[in-house]
């Protein structure tokens, strides 16, 4: 197949099942017998006229036909980012411009934990399910278990009650200090302070996770026969593991850890809310509160999509280390 | 050739692979009588084996605790003693002897809400497993076992539900739904399936390759009895090990979805609980016993299960023990 | 001048379940250049001791006994000097080359990696080297860049033939070389073997469960059963003539074609082979054993020596041969 085709093959994928997103976000709404009117403006608790909904059902496009009407042009506004106007949260502002002040944050906390968390997670497994059973694998597997075990919120609760109420290291929740304007260093490091708490959960949350799947996809690849044939050829230990176990241990290992990705999105979204954290989890929590629909199809829209961003990332890597599913 | 007497020449009875003497089945009975024995056996055989099974004993143990704790909360507890017109206790009090997990903002003992969130965060954890090992079995055992055109159509769909974020999804489902404990079971068993469906539609090809499929087919078998007889049987262990490590997670998610306040407002849930005393301010006012107690319930139940699944798994898959 | 000698080899391997008796007193012994098979059902020993010879078992595996490796003990040999004995005093021909080889690296890179641990080429004269190894096998030297997926069966098994003459050992262990494949390969798999094995003047130790394979390759043959070895002798002795119960059902479980025997007696062994842990009393093999008696299932034969260079476990052929039965003492 080669290389180019297999990069074509899997962009493409994606992009269809972005697409069937985009249709199943727009059918959700549509699914229930009520009035979309009514359920837009539900949270805004707004007693509005027949007039009124006429008038809002017209600005909404809602008074063309559902199919293909509507639909045409949802995926036009869509294809063209437009994800709405927020309703509640902030009247008539374009959803993707709320998205856009609050992506950046999200983007620095998600990505720096996950960063952290793969690493240490991956590098932990290999010597873990290498040296299967003895101290640190024992030691590691509990520690996973209990953090895998653990609602993300809560372990954000702990470390706030920790390091924040007790011992004041860090702040308890914020993305700067309000009210004090600093600038060029001063300001990256209290943007550093008061993210360090939410990353550090988030970090931890998801360590657990990756070491236990690291660990099995070793010791799945330790029981292989090629392992031996490497022995018997008088390889040496050091050189299997890095040679052949890893290589073909760490393959399985991005595919799940790429697939659990929209759980590291759900736990971004509640420990946001704990750290009050403006970021998109934050901007998400707050609109469920008020209700605010478009905004909330725009958030399941935009994680779908960073879901299988990373679901293609994931097969592109695997593609370029294992030949088997490029040629087949 | 003659057929091998059961005796050998020398006059002992005829030794099983293992070399002790099986047990005769008794006279000749029905083929379902047989294979109901043989079931039997089978599960003695896998509780001697899972007994030894340090990690499955302490994962049934905690289990049972906290279903003690549930049966306790729906049969014995009194209703009164988390609803806040009744109680007196001191707010937001520090452990002691009275209140040994100490109270929350109504001055309601923290034991007593533990205990009677027990009954929801179980219940719903079963009951939206349940509903996803359901869609997840069928959708994995028909692709697997009809192949063709309506495995690739059932696998587009399964990828797809795999790729959906979802707590987004939950949260987008709810408020259509409106927030309940049937949106929160609803919402999780819908979302949870497609991990289940592949696991399981794996396991029907690797089945399906086996002779005894092809033999039955020989002998006429059709579909149905196939499924019922052949591929379900042997397909249970990969389920149920699945389905336990499916509680687990269907756990955690509902104890998310209180905690964001999408279930119903009126139910003690030790999600909810936590919710509360984060809006009561339990982080910053230091009051820990709040948040620690339902946190570490809620760590323990996933846990149990954890083992057991991991417990299951071993015993199924005996390459994962010490060679 | 001896390659491999085995003095009484035990091997237990360490489970949760207890421990498992996989070899329980074996002698082998292999001279330079010959080719002795090593016969058996599956279960019955002798990939573990294949695996043992360059101590290949996992590390809790319980083994006593001696192996002597061209004159040098390897239980008693420290890892260092181990790892230079791999490959280099003896190879192994993995059975199911389907897995013994990295999907995710090229058949030539693997190869290499054989001579560059051992210092002896640098990266560019190893390939050259592996290119001349292709050919010896049959092999064009362009499939040095293939992936193992790319390979048939045959293909693969050649690959590595080539990879464990490599270091140009002077024995090499053949685990069930041929059984993952089809007949026709099969012979041409068989053929090269021979062939090399003649050509190079190397020993061979030949595992398989197909008999009829190993009177065509060995010079002499060993029958194993339930970890202990039951018969041995001249490989066309062995095969043609056995005394044992077990290498006649074994020999009669394989019809050559066209060999008019098997014509007319289609014979097979009913039964399977005992589980380690629950061996039977006396002689493992009575319960499926179509002539025992009752001395069997009480008293252990040993080696007795039953013709030329043969010897045979079996009260019965101790019994014929020194006309005294064991339940008359």
């Amino acid at each position: 197949m080669g290389t180019r085709t297999y990069v074509l093959k899997k962009a493409v994928q994606a992009l269809l099942t972005l697409f069937a997103v985009v249709v199943f976000n727009f059918f959700l709404f549509r699914v229930l017998p009520s009035d979309p009117i009514d359920l837009l403006t539900r949270g805004a608790g707004l007693r509005l006229s027949p007039a009124d909904k006429a008038e809002l059902r017209h600005e909404y496009g809602l008074d063309k036909p559902v199919f293909p009407g509507q639909f045409v042009s949802y995926v036009e506004d869509t294809a063209r980012l437009d994800l709405g106007t927020s309703i509640i949260l902030d009247q008539g502002r374009k959803v993707r411009s709320l998205f856009a002040e609050y992506a950046i944050p999200t983007l620095i906390l998600v990505g720096s934990s996950t960063v952290f968390s793969l690493i240490l997670g991956v590098l932990m497994g290999i010597y873990g399910g290498w040296r299967r059973g003895r101290k640190f694998d024992m030691f590691s597997m509990g520690f996973s278990l209990v953090l895998y075990s653990m609602p993300e919120f809560w372990l954000g609760m702990l470390l706030i009650l920790l390091f924040s109420t007790t011992l004041g290291w860090f702040p308890s929740s914020g993305r700067a200090t309000l009210g004090v304007d600093y600038t060029g260093f001063h300001h990256f490091t209290d943007i550093i302070n008061h993210l360090f708490l939410p990353a550090l959960t988030l970090t931890l949350a998801y360590l657990g996770e990756y070491y236990l799947i690291m660990r099995s996809s070793l010791l799945d690849v330790l029981g292989e026969d090629y392992i031996t044939t490497a022995r018997a050829k008088g390889v040496r230990e050091k050189w299997v593991l890095r040679r052949h176990a890893v290589r073909n241990a760490l393959l399985p290992t991005i595919t799940l850890i790429a697939l659990s990705f929209g759980f590291v999105l759900g736990g971004a979204i509640t420990v946001e809310f704990v750290f009050g954290y403006k970021g998109l989890g934050g901007l998400t929590y707050e609109a469920l509160r008020s209700q605010d629909l478009p905004v909330l199809q725009g958030i399941f829209f935009i994680a779908s999509a960073a879901v299988i961003f990373a679901n293609l990332v994931s097969d592109l890597i695997y593609g370029h280390f294992d030949p088997r599913v490029r040629n087949a | 050739m003659a057929l091998k007497p059961p005796i050998a020449p020398s006059g002992e009875p005829r030794r099983a692979a293992s070399g002790v003497p099986e047990e005769p089945l008794g006279p000749i009975s029905s083929p379902r009588r047989i294979a109901w024995v043989r079931r039997r056996r089978a599960l003695g055989r896998f509780w001697s084996e899972y007994r030894h099974n340090k990690m499955g004993i302490a994962g049934i143990g905690i289990l049972l605790f906290f279903v003690g704790m549930a049966l306790f909360a729906t049969f014995v507890a009194n209703p009164q003693s988390v609803d806040p017109s009744y109680v007196s206790g001191p707010v937001r009090h520090a452990p002691t002897l009275r209140f040994p997990l100490g109270t929350d903002n109504f001055g309601i003992s923290v034991l007593s809400l533990i205990v009677a969130g027990s009954k929801i965060s179980l219940l719903v954890g079963l009951t939206a497993s349940v509903i996803t090992m359901l869609i997840g079995a069928v959708v994995g055992i028909v692709a697997g076992y009809r192949g063709g055109a309506v495995d690739t159509l059932l696998m587009r769909i399964t990828d797809f539900g795999l790729v959906l974020p979802w707590l987004a999804l939950a949260i987008v489902l709810a408020s259509i739904m409106g927030p309940s404990l049937t949106t929160i079971i609803l919402v999780i068993g819908l979302t949870s399936w497609p991990g289940t469906a592949r696991l399981v539609r794996a396991q029907v090809l690797s089945i399906r390759e086996r002779p005894y499929i092809e033999r039955s087919r020989a002998l006429g078998a059709g579909d149905g009895h196939m499924i019922i007889h052949h591929v379900l049987p042997n397909a249970m262990p990969v389920i149920l090990a699945n389905a336990v490590l499916v509680v687990a997670i269907a756990i955690l998610s509902e104890t998310s979805l209180s905690f964001l306040g999408l279930g119903d407002p009126l139910t003690v849930s030790w999600g909810s609980i936590i919710e509360n005393a984060f809006a009561g301010g339990a982080t910053t006012l230091g009051a820990w016993w709040w948040i620690v107690a339902p946190g570490v319930c809620i760590v323990l139940v996933v846990m149990s299960f954890t083992f057991i699944g991991f417990a299951l798994d071993e015993i199924i898959n005996p390459r994962l023990r010490e060679r | 001048m001896s390659v491999l000698s085995v003095r009484d080899l035990r091997i237990t391997y360490h489970t949760t379940a207890g421990g498992v008796p996989a070899v329980r007193g074996v002698d082998l012994e292999i001279d330079r250049g010959e080719v002795v098979g090593l016969a058996g059902e599956s279960g019955c020993g002798k990939s573990t001791i294949a695996a043992a010879i360059l101590r290949l078992l996992p590390a809790k595996t319980r083994i006593e006994g001696e192996i002597s490796l061209n004159g040098e003990d390897v239980l008693e040999m420290k890892p260092g000097h181990l790892r230079t004995v791999r490959w280099t005093g003896a190879s192994i021909i993995f059975q199911g080359a389907m897995h013994a080889l990295n999907p995710v690296k090229r058949v030539g890179d693997q190869i290499a990696e054989a001579i560059t641990t051992h210092h002896q080429a640098g990266e560019r004269e190893a390939l050259v080297r592996v290119g001349q190894l292709l050919e010896q096998v049959g092999l064009p030297p362009r499939r040095i860049a293939d992936y193992p997926h790319e390979l048939s069966g045959g293909q693969k098994q050649r690959v590595m033939i080539a990879m464990a003459l490599a270091c140009n050992p002077n024995l090499i262990i053949a685990d069930e070389p041929t059984t993952a494949l089809d007949v026709m390969v099969q012979a041409q798999v068989l053929a090269l073997l021979k062939e090399l094995q003649r050509e190079l003047g190397l020993a061979m130790l030949f595992i398989t469960h197909d008999l009829s394979v190993l009177v065509e390759v060995s010079d002499r043959l060993a029958i194993m059963y339930a970890g202990q070895i039951v018969e041995d002798g001249p490989a066309q002795d062995v095969f043609y003539r056995p005394a044992h119960p077990y290498t006649k059902a074994l020999a009669g479980a394989f019809p050559e074609i066209g060999d008019q025997r098997f014509r007319r007696k289609p014979s097979g062994l009913g039964g399977d082979p005992p589980d380690p842990q629950r061996i039977p009393s006396g002689c493992p093999f009575h319960p499926r054993c179509p002539v025992a008696f009752d001395s069997c299932p009480t008293v252990e034969p040993r080696l007795f020596a039953s013709g030329e260079g043969r010897r045979a476990a079996c009260l019965l052929v101790e019994g014929a041969l020194t006309g005294v039965r064991k339940d008359e003492s």
